[in-house]
């Protein structure tokens, strides 16, 4: 198996240390070892491989193998500011090499233009602090492309009416469809809509070294133990280490970012797996921990210069949490849909990306067809509400449904509300004696009133489809996010903005911020694309700063 | 050996025709690596207690049992969900052995107001047991009612808890230590296969093709 190329000391002064190796840490970690720069990242999770991988839940969803683990880094949650705070398990994130992108359903919409300059297009809307990116689509677009071909994404160009525009196809032709992709297909014809091949970051073909997908139906919440799904560690962090330039130091828990008299940024304080405190010297730091971690690294590295936190004299650190709204209607078919195989999603529609102003709702969404449930989780979740919990008429209903089921997951905007938020928490610490993370957060009413529309249309398309029994659990506030948006937003005004639109933080010339807490607006869902596009921009962007001395001038 | 894990075969059958023999030469270990990684999972079947006693291990199979019974399919019992317990309390949710220490007790106590002289819950007729089993998951469903609870000091989360483990015990992949011979997925109609090829299921079998919506290619 590959082993880092390169090790360097702490002491060693790189050019870039970069705070995690997710969906943007890892992207970053390959473009500027490509270019020439040496690189350690720090990740505070394990180095798994394709070997370490299980299909067992008591290792994934019980144990946490690949996620973050609240007995040691907890997490409280309050709906409000005037509450305290209680410890729930609120984020979910990735905590190994390769991060959230190692377990996520790979899912891969890229944004539309609107997400890009919806303010200017309806103004403000009260409650949220809602604003245009300093950058559009255009911008981005050829970045979207980068990401469909080095990582790898399965797709159809052209199959949606309401794709923005691409320079290029996709590499690879989409995965297989699946029943509920066929009943989804001919129920949205059925009803004038436009379902498309889901454009997924999982192999359909063989692609340098890496193995087609497999069918074996353990996407969300796992790793792919064949290399078919596009993460990070399966991309690009082995084409990073190939540099000979690039160090992936796991188990590396950074707590602080320390700066110097002049308030610029040396390195990252971290403790290594037996605890021992190191501080990685670099020219500059890119923190690509995640919307939640980003933060709260931050907020943790205030010192008599930066008294409210690193990069914080907007006061925009942590605030804004965009988690995506969400809804999620039932069906259960007469036949078997065998929907256990292959990844979750094989359809999806945009027709309602972009709502009827009429309707007296913001934003949009985007729904799929997908059965994201394992046998137990189907057990526990999956079954209609009413049904036996046990007994006779409980595995009947098990042995009946569970493979004739399938989901429509109506995947929204959310928008950003100032109030909602990571902080530190002032009572609870974690086993390191570090101020928790707090999470406060209250959805937008738009945000649910949207969510209950979406729901009835796809209760709507279920009944087209030909479901025999259909229901959808009721829209409630969230409590739970794992898109972690918006919470350290990019933009030009530095009194409303905690990084400029090349990822560098108004206040400290060399540290860069990239991850979901990059996000101005949420778009519909589906962020992870837009994340790695952001993250293959960045990179050019902080070359060309590099290069041109404008760094560590 | 499992016949449902992949052999190398499968694994081929993966790279698809335009696989070269470079290719595979090269990348042939991490293929074995996950072909072996995934025959280990065939070696389940705990069989031997840790925490439980015998007699508590008795009386916590037959309340599984109520839960997932065996009929025309297999059950709880025959998918060893009582040694995979028995193994989750040693490890991964040893905070729930008070739970099942009380609520054992509890059933115990319910078994004998309900049924006099039916000695032990896992001695009752199955009738008798339906009976006592709807009482201990009322109980669960409305633990401030004020409802008169038969047995008490016993945990409203005893139901819950063993229900969740025992969905686990039998639905688990057998390399959690449970499904025993993968006789819970073949219950509930899961192939118990590694990996699979299209088409699934009945409504993708005669799939014709995506096909754009007709005259409706133009963009929106």
């Amino acid at each position: 198996m590959s082993r880092p190329m390169v090790t360097y000391k702490p002491s060693d002064e790189v050019d870039f240390v970069i705070i995690g190796s997710g969906a943007a840490g890892g992207v970053l970690a390959k473009e500027l070892s490509t270019n020439g720069f040496r690189v350690v990242v720090l990740e505070q999770g394990e180095y798994l491989r394709e070997k370490d991988f299980t299909h067992d839940e008591t290792k994934i969803f019980v144990q946490s193998l690949l996620t973050n683990k609240v007995n040691v880094h907890p997490v409280t949650f309050r709906k409000t500011p005037e509450e305290t705070a209680r410890k729930q398990q609120a984020v979910l994130y990735g905590s190994c090499v390769g991060g959230s992108s190692v377990h996520f359903t790979a899912n891969f919409w890229r944004f539309h233009e609107i997400d890009f300059k919806e303010h200017s297009k309806v103004g403000d809307i009260p409650g949220a602090t809602f604003a245009d990116w300093p950058i559009s689509y255009a911008d981005l677009e050829p970045y979207y492309t980068k990401v469909e071909w080095e990582i790898g994404v399965s797709g159809l160009a052209g199959s949606s009416p309401f794709d923005p525009p691409r320079s290029k196809p996709y590499p690879m032709p989409p995965l297989p469809v699946k029943g509920n992709g066929v009943v989804f297909e001919r129920a949205c014809r059925k009803l004038g809509y436009h379902a498309y091949p889901a454009p997924m970051a999982i192999l359909s073909q063989p692609r340098t070294g890496r193995a087609a997908c497999m069918n074996c139906g353990f996407c969300l919440g796992f790793g792919c133990e064949v290399g078919a799904k596009s993460t990070s560690l399966s991309s690009v962090i082995p084409m990073a280490e190939k540099t000979g330039r690039c160090e992936i130091r796991p188990n590396c828990y950074v707590h602080r970012i320390e700066t110097d008299k002049n308030g610029r940024a040396t390195g990252a304080l971290y403790f290594d797996g037996q605890r021992n405190v190191h501080l990685q010297k670099a020219k500059a730091v890119i923190l690509s921990a995640n919307g939640a971690e980003t933060p709260r690294l931050l907020l943790l590295s205030a010192s008599n210069q930066f008294p409210a936190g690193l990069a914080n004299s907007s006061g925009y650190v942590g605030k804004n949490l965009m988690p995506n709204s969400g809804a999620i209607a039932f069906g259960v078919f007469d036949e078997q849909l065998n929907d256990y195989k292959g990844p979750a999603v094989s359809r999806i529609m945009h027709d309602f990306y972009e709502l009827d102003p009429k309707l007296g709702l913001y934003g949009g969404g985007g729904l799929d067809a997908r059965f994201d449930f394992t046998p137990i989780s189907f057990a526990l979740n999956g079954v209609p509400p009413g049904a036996s919990k046990w007994g006779a008429g409980f595995k009947q209903t098990l042995a009946h449904n569970f493979t004739r089921t399938m989901q429509i997951f109506c995947h929204g905007t959310s928008l950003p509300v100032e109030a909602n938020s990571f902080s530190l928490d002032p009572d609870v610490k974690d086993a390191y004696g570090l101020p928790a993370l707090r999470m406060t957060f209250r959805d937008h009413p738009n945000d649910l009133k949207m969510m209950e529309w979406m729901k009835d249309r796809a209760l709507e398309i279920l009944d087209a489809a030909g479901a025999k029994t259909k229901w959808a659990p009721p829209i409630q506030e969230q409590q739970f996010a794992v898109h972690l948006l918006g919470t350290c937003r990019m933009g030009n005004d530095a009194k409303t903005s905690v990084i400029n639109a090349d990822h560098r933080t108004h206040d400290v010339k060399n540290l860069f911020l990239c991850d979901g807490s990059s996000l101005v607006t949420s778009g519909r869902g589906q962020p992870t694309m837009t994340i790695q596009a952001l993250a293959y921009r960045a990179a050019d962007r902080i070359t060309t700063l590099a290069k041109h001395g404008e760094i560590s001038a | 050996m499992n016949s449902f894990y992949p052999a190398r075969r499968d694994f081929l059958q993966l790279l698809g025709g335009t696989a070269s023999a470079a290719w595979l030469t090269a990348n042939w270990p991490a293929l074995v690596s996950a072909a072996e990684h995934a025959h280990q999972a065939a070696k389940s079947g705990h069989t031997a207690l840790e925490v439980f006693t015998a007699d508590q291990a008795r009386e916590v199979e037959a309340l599984c049992a109520c839960i997932i019974p065996s009929d025309a399919t297999a059950g709880a019992r025959e998918a060893g969900v009582v040694y995979f317990i028995d193994r989750a309390l040693k490890t991964f949710f040893s905070d729930a052995l008070p739970v099942y220490q009380k609520g054992l007790e509890a059933a115990q106590k319910t078994t004998a107001e309900l049924f006099p002289g039916v000695p032990r819950f896992s001695a009752a007729t199955e009738e008798q047991k339906l009976k006592i089993f709807s009482h201990i998951a009322e109980e669960s469903e409305r633990p401030e009612s004020g409802a008169r609870r038969l047995a008490p000091g016993a945990s409203p989360d005893f139901f819950q808890t063993l229900r969740v483990h025992t969905i686990f015990g039998f639905l688990v992949d057998p390399e959690g230590g449970g499904n025993r011979d993968f006789v819970g997925w073949k219950a509930i109609g899961r192939d118990p296969s590694h990996s699979f090829s299209a088409p699934f299921g009945f409504y993708d079998k005669d799939y014709p093709g995506w096909q754009p919506v007709p005259g409706e290619t133009e963009k929106k």
